[in-house]
Parts: C-alpha cells; structure tokens; sequence
C-alpha cells in the first residue's frame, strides 16, 4: 500500500511493522505523544513500557541477540535520549543491531535550547553506527526502511532516529523498501576466492592449529554456529571461543577448550600462544583476549575472517586477512576442505592434543569447596546442573559473577548468552534478560547478577511486574564490587578504596515490594533448594545467595601479561608482580 | 622501528552531501587518535549530491588502512582512494597571504611573489594580499620568505588532489 496521506507518525509504525517490528522497547515524553497516540491505536506493534530509557536500550539489546532480529527502542526528547546513550555505546562495541526512535523538538526549535533539546545526533554520532535526523515528514518511511538495513547489514549495530514532532504530525506518505541495495552501503559478505583457498591449504598443513572464533559467527545467525561446529569436527582442530562467542561450538564438545582471555581457561590461552595457526573467525582481537600484544601469540599464522574491514591489521598484524560474513565464508571452506580431499596432520594434531590434554589436566577453575560458605563457583555450577535441560537464557551484569558465568555455564547454543562484553556496562543484566523472556516468553531466562550491578538498573523489576515476565534474577552476593576489590588486591595493595557496599537493601523485601519472590540461600546445602524454588516460581524472583566476600576470579591474566603468564589460583599471585606498563591497562 | 614507517598519505572520500557528513569524518579523526595535517571539501557533482573530501593524514600502514576501513564503513561514504597508494597524482592548494610595511621590504615582498608566480588580489598603500597556488611544499616555502618581510596573515585553502592520466574517480 503506497500512496495513502497518513501523519508522520502513521508512516511511521507503519515503515517499522513492514520491517517486521513486532516490540517496541519505550518510555514516553512531550516530544513522541503523536507516535504514543499512533501506538494507542494499532495491535500490530506491542509497546513494553520500561522505567527508565537506558534500560530500554539493553532490554532491545537481549531482545536482538536472543533473537537475531533488530530491537526497537523509542524515547522522547532530551533526556529521554542522553539516558539512552549508555546503551546505545553498548550495542555499538558488542554489534547488537537495535533501532533508536528519539523524539526531537519541532524544527523550527532545533539550535533553541529549547525545552527538552539536546544535539541528540550530535552526542549520538560517536555512540552509533549511524544515525539520521528526520527533516522532512515525506522523508520517514525511507529512513526507517535505510536505518534497519544499516543496522543490520555487515557489522551490526545502533542506529538512531532523531523524530522533530512536527514532522511526527505532517502529513507523510508510507512507501516500501526499494528494491535492490542501498547507494552507499553494501557491505561484502562473500569472501575473496583465493584467500579462503589459502587459509584451507594453511589449515592442511597446519601442526598446532587453533580455531579463536567470536561474536561474529554468533551475528552471521545459527547457520554460522552449525558451520563451524562442522568444520571443527571435520579437521579434528580444537577450538576456542571469546565472551562474545559462547554458545557457537557447544561448550559440551571434546574440542571445545572453553573461552579465551583475561579470564578464560588455562590450556585455551596456552594453545593461544603455542598454536603454529590461528584461524580467527568473527573475533576482534580485543585487548582482554590478546594481553601483552608483543608476546601474542608469538610463532602462529593469522587467518582473520571478519566483515568488518577496520577490524583486520588493527591490533594484530594477521597474514590471511579475510573480509566477509563468517557463514559464507565457513560454507566456502568446509567446500573447498572437502573437495580437495584434505586430511589434517593426524600425527601433528596427535601430539598437539597431547598438550592440550596435559593443559587441560591443570583445572583451571578448581576451586577450594567449603561446606559452611557458599563459593559463587558452586552456586553456578548447581544452577547449571538444574536448567540445563531446560529452554534456558542466561544474561548477566558487569563484574566477577561475569566470568564466573562464562566458566561454569555451559552454553550449548548461539544466543542463548547476553553480556556486555565490549563496554561491561553494569545494569544491562536485568533489562536484557527483559528483553530475553519477552522474545521468549515460555522460556527460563536468568540474570546472574552482582548486588551492586544489579542496583544499577532495579527499576526494571517494576516492568517485569506489569508484564508478568518471570525473569530469575540470581544474585551471586558478595557485598563487594568483587571485580575492582580483586584488582585493589592484586594491584593496589589491598586497599579496598570504596568497593565494599555498604547499606545494602534487603533483597528479599525489595523483590516483594517490586510484588516478585525473594528468596535467599546463606549455607551451600540452602542452594538446591533455592534454585528449585526459583524455578517453580511462575513470576518473577529475585535470589539472593550469599557467597563468599573474598573469592577471586581465577585463572587470571594480569594486565600487561603474556598468555602464558596466567595466574591460575591465590597462590600463583604473589609469584609476578605485575608491569608498571600493566598497572596503567584497565 | 614504528616511527620510521611513518609517512604522509592523500586520500580522496566521495561522500553523499548531507548534513554531519564532515562531523562523522572528523570525529572519525579525533575518536580514534589519527592525525588530520589538512582537508578540504566541497560538492562536486550538484546532481548526483556528492562531495569531495581530500584529506592529508600521516601514519604507519597499519594507522593508514585502518583510517581507510574506517571511512569505507561510513555509510553516506561511496568511495575511498588512497592516491598516494596508487600512483602519481596533482596536488594543488591556494593560499592568501597579507604583507604590511613600506619602503625595502615591500619592494622586496612583490620581487619574491613575482618570482613565486603569486598574484597581488590586493594592495594599500602599506600592505598587498598575494594570491599564490600550487604544492604545499611551495606555499610553505613562500611563507617562510614573506615572514621576515612583514607577514600579518595567511588563509589555505588544505590541498586538492587528483590522480594523473586518463582514469577517473571509479
Ligand atoms: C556502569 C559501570 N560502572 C563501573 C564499572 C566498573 N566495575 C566493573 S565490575 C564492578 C563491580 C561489580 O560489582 P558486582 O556487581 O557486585 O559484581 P561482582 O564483581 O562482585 O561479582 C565495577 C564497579 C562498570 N563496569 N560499569
Ligand atoms: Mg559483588
């Protein structure tokens, strides 16, 4: 239907139902009543009122990644965007494709100061992938039509709609997606020929091969995920995954090695610095996977598949530099693997397994047990054995609970695993998984959370009171910051400069008064019965589980420290002080 | 060893012309660290509303590919060409520079702006405006001659650039 006189705001909604937008993660104000009003009156897009912007911003965030369509935010003006911008940043660093709908004074008004105006694409412009400001009401199907193709095509990510109410209200005309590609922006998704055949020969000939895959084989969609298990399996190769990346190789699976990084598993970084080839799938070599550049992984061959062209040679010199979608090119070399009759040095690979098994051999997480304090580790560890096999979602916060999850979480698929890796944005835990259970509504969908994170974006409880959606929030207590406490210990001399949290709420109570359960466990034998009950619970939960205030976070390696420098539990600590170069790296 | 690899590069950028456009370039500069030694930008197609933006940069290889990846992924940017990279190219710039004074130094002024090829756009009594063009390197050159002579003031224009022989933009 093209043609039809409509107001802005009908064109609108009616561009982003055409996009296939069935949620809308919002907050009203002054400036978007006419796309409020529009809202009142159709079925075809639901609206989840949140209780304050950013949060709906990460609630967008986990409804995209759990999903892999694009999540739709709509703010007013003002306000309303600057505390959108948090999250905005957040989706920007770890490609999440979200859809920013900001109200903006009427035209004539803008440069003002006017009531409720900010220079939002202005402050936008950095936090974003792009964004637009809407000048004319004739202008609006287009750009919403352009900014989901921006949003999702190549590398993912935010982009922002800055609406003047004036062009809300005028007259507009809906029109449909052209056809065909955008002028300017069309990013390459097949891989070039002869560098895909060249990593496959590579990867023939390779002694100590690693696949270091990421978010990127995530964001190219399930099919990617299957691919590479594929292929994993198919040359024998072990494989590890970043933060970002969990869930693309099932975390079950003999080759898996667990993840990479600052806090990943022993014999994943050593095989890092040991492999004679890297092959790097949709990962970016982010500085807390890499440590010390100039001691990564010192003897090894780079392949580096990735859409994004401004990824490649920016840390990391690589040799095959591959620029396209990691399933396309996944396809391309399980091909060519296959049509060239490729073997993999099985007597190589024999032996380099051997010192992987003999990595692997250390266990890296062990931990003490104890049997009158709860370790966070054996909180994850029973919570794991109780969901997983059921339809679960895990998101989290910002800190030690974080890496904890990632270790002890096994994810078996893509996109069940939300967490603010690039910006760790503490709060984007509990909206997220908003986002998560609305996507999926008959689905167990859990935030394991730290007690201060958590209060980072409380309010939220109240959203998911109005909508009934029983998202389990699991508190991993330590009433300490734990993440900045460990580094205060390990770098600072032990002086825990405002990381204790003090005058904390009661949990349980606050649950109720958000009319959710709150349940609490003191005594590791307390656990089971907890996470049972959290379950059965058809609502809402908040669990406060009590854990142990002085746990660290281990394997660790220290900023500023080589893969094979890690620290694998307290009383590896003392042993390397850390570099005044590291003491500088955040 | 990194500082050596330094060197300068001209890249040309056709861009949509819109508004933010150059906001998105520059800050695309500043975010990251990267130098901008000069940049210009006008539209060159009113039809098709493209602009041209030449931009003078420095940096090791890596800095400069990645400064290219990252205009590439602009979405308003069409094309990106390192013409330093690709071959010989003409790079032009103008400048305005204002002398004041009297008596040797102003004789002197106008003696040197002939030789230099600079026209005079404006004369007082005890003052000229030359108009000059050509490289940078030239223009600089004739700065640091008009300095001494009574040099008050200076506009450039940053520097133009096109490739040489019979391929256009594509
Ligand atoms: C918005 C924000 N502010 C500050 C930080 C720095 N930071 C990282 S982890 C952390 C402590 C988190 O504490 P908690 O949520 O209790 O988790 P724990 O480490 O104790 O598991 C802080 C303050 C951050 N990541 N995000
Ligand atoms: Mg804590």
């Amino acid at each position: 239907m093209t043609g039809e006189r409509l107001t802005g705001s009908d064109v609108l909604l009616k561009a982003l139902a055409e996009q296939g937008v069935e949620v809308i993660f919002g907050y009203p104000g002054g400036a978007v009543l006419p796309i409020y009003d529009a809202l009142f009156k159709q079925n075809a897009i639901r609206h989840i009122l949140v209780r304050q912007e950013g949060g709906a911003v990460h609630a967008a965030e986990g409804y995209a990644r759990s999903t892999g369509k694009v999540g739709v935010v709509l703010v007013t003006s003002g306000p309303g965007a600057t505390n959108a911008v948090t999250g905005l940043t957040d989706a920007l660093m770890d490609s999440i494709p979200v859809v920013c709908l900001t109200g903006q004074v009427p035209t004539h008004l803008i440069g003002n100061d006017a009531f409720q105006e900010a220079d939002t694409t202005g402050i936008t412009r950095p936090c974003t992938k792009h964004n637009y400001l809407v000048k004319r009401s004739e202008d609006l199907a287009r750009v919403v039509h352009e900014a989901f193709h921006v949003a999702q095509k190549g590398r993912p990510g935010p982009v922002v709609i800055d609406l003047p109410k004036d062009i809300l209200q005028g007259a507009a005309t809906y029109s449909d997606p052209p056809p065909g590609g955008h002028r300017s922006y069309n990013p390459q998704v097949k891989g070039e020929a002869s560098a895909i055949e060249q990593a496959v020969e590579l990867m023939a000939k390779a002694k100590r091969p690693l696949f270091y895959c990421g978010g990127g084989v995530i964001n190219s969609g399930p099919g990617a995920s299957q691919l590479l298990t594929q292929f994993v399996h198919m040359t024998g190769f072990p494989c590890t995954l970043t933060l970002m990346g969990l869930g693309a190789v099932p975390a079950s699976d003999k080759q898996f090695l667990g993840m990479v990084g600052m806090h990943g598993t022993y014999e994943s970084n050593m095989a890092m610095h040991d492999c004679d080839l890297m092959i790097n799938i949709g990962a970016r070599f982010d500085d807390r996977v890499t440590g010390r550049l100039n001691a990564f992984s010192p003897n090894s061959i780079k392949i580096h598949v990735d859409i994004d062209p401004s990824s490649i040679n920016k840390n990391v010199a690589v040799d095959v530099p591959i620029v396209g979608d990691a399933g396309h090119i996944l396809e391309d070399m399980i091909k060519i693997w296959k049509a060239r009759q490729h073997r993999p040095d099985g007597k190589a690979l024999d032996s380099w397994w051997k010192e992987i098994e003999a990595w692997r051999g250390k266990d890296c997480l062990h931990y003490e047990p104890n049997d009158s304090i709860i370790k966070p580790q054996f909180a994850l560890q029973r919570l794991f054995e109780k969901i997983k096999d059921r339809d679960h979602y895990i998101t989290t916060e910002v800190g030690q609970h974080q890496m904890w999850a990632a270790q002890f979480l096994g994810f078996e698929k893509p996109n069940r695993w939300m967490t603010s890796g690039g910006l760790g944005t503490m709060g984007y835990g509990l909206p997220a998984a908003m986002g998560v259970q609305v996507a999926h509504p008959d689905a167990l969908v859990i935030d394991v959370a730290g007690e201060a994170s958590i209060l980072m974006n409380i309010q939220e409880m109240s959203t998911l009171a109005q909508y009934r959606l029983p998202v389990k929030v699991f508190i991993l207590n330590n009433e300490y910051m734990g993440m900045v406490r460990q580094w205060q210990e390990l770098l600072h001399g032990g002086r825990y400069s405002e990381s204790y949290m003090e005058s904390l709420p009661d949990f349980v109570k606050l649950a109720e008064a958000f009319g959710a359960v709150g349940l609490r466990a003191s005594k590791p034998d307390e656990v089971d019965d907890l996470i049972d009950e959290m379950i059965a619970v058809d609502g809402p939960v908040i669990a406060d589980i009590m854990v142990d205030k002085t746990e660290n976070c281990f394997p660790m390696i220290p900023s500023g420290a080589a893969h094979n420098e890690m620290l694998l539990g307290p009383d590896d600590k003392a042993a390397r002080p850390v570099s005044e170069e590291g003491m500088v790296l955040v | 060893m990194e500082d050596q690899d330094i060197r300068q590069h001209t890249i040309a950028v056709l861009v949509d012309n819109e508004p933010g456009v150059l906001a998105r370039v520059i800050g695309l500069f500043s975010g990251r660290g990267y130098n901008i030694e000069s940049l210009t930008v006008a539209e060159v197609d009113d039809a098709a509303h493209f602009s041209r933006i030449t931009v003078v940069t420095s940096g090791t290889p890596m800095v400069i590919e990645q400064i290219k990846a990252h205009l590439g992924r602009l979405v308003p940017v069409h094309k990106v060409r390192d013409l330093t990279l690709e071959g010989p190219h003409v790079e032009a710039e103008l400048a305005l520079v204002k002398v004041a004074g009297t008596g040797e130094k102003r004789v002197e002024s106008l003696r040197i702006a002939d030789i230099f090829g600079a026209t005079v756009d404006d004369t007082t009594l005890d003052s000229f405006v030359f108009r000059i063009d050509g490289t940078g390197e030239k223009i600089n050159r004739f700065i640091n001659l008009m300095r001494p002579l009574g040099m008050i003031e200076v506009a450039r224009t940053g520097v133009a650039a096109v490739s040489r022989g019979n391929k256009g933009f594509s």
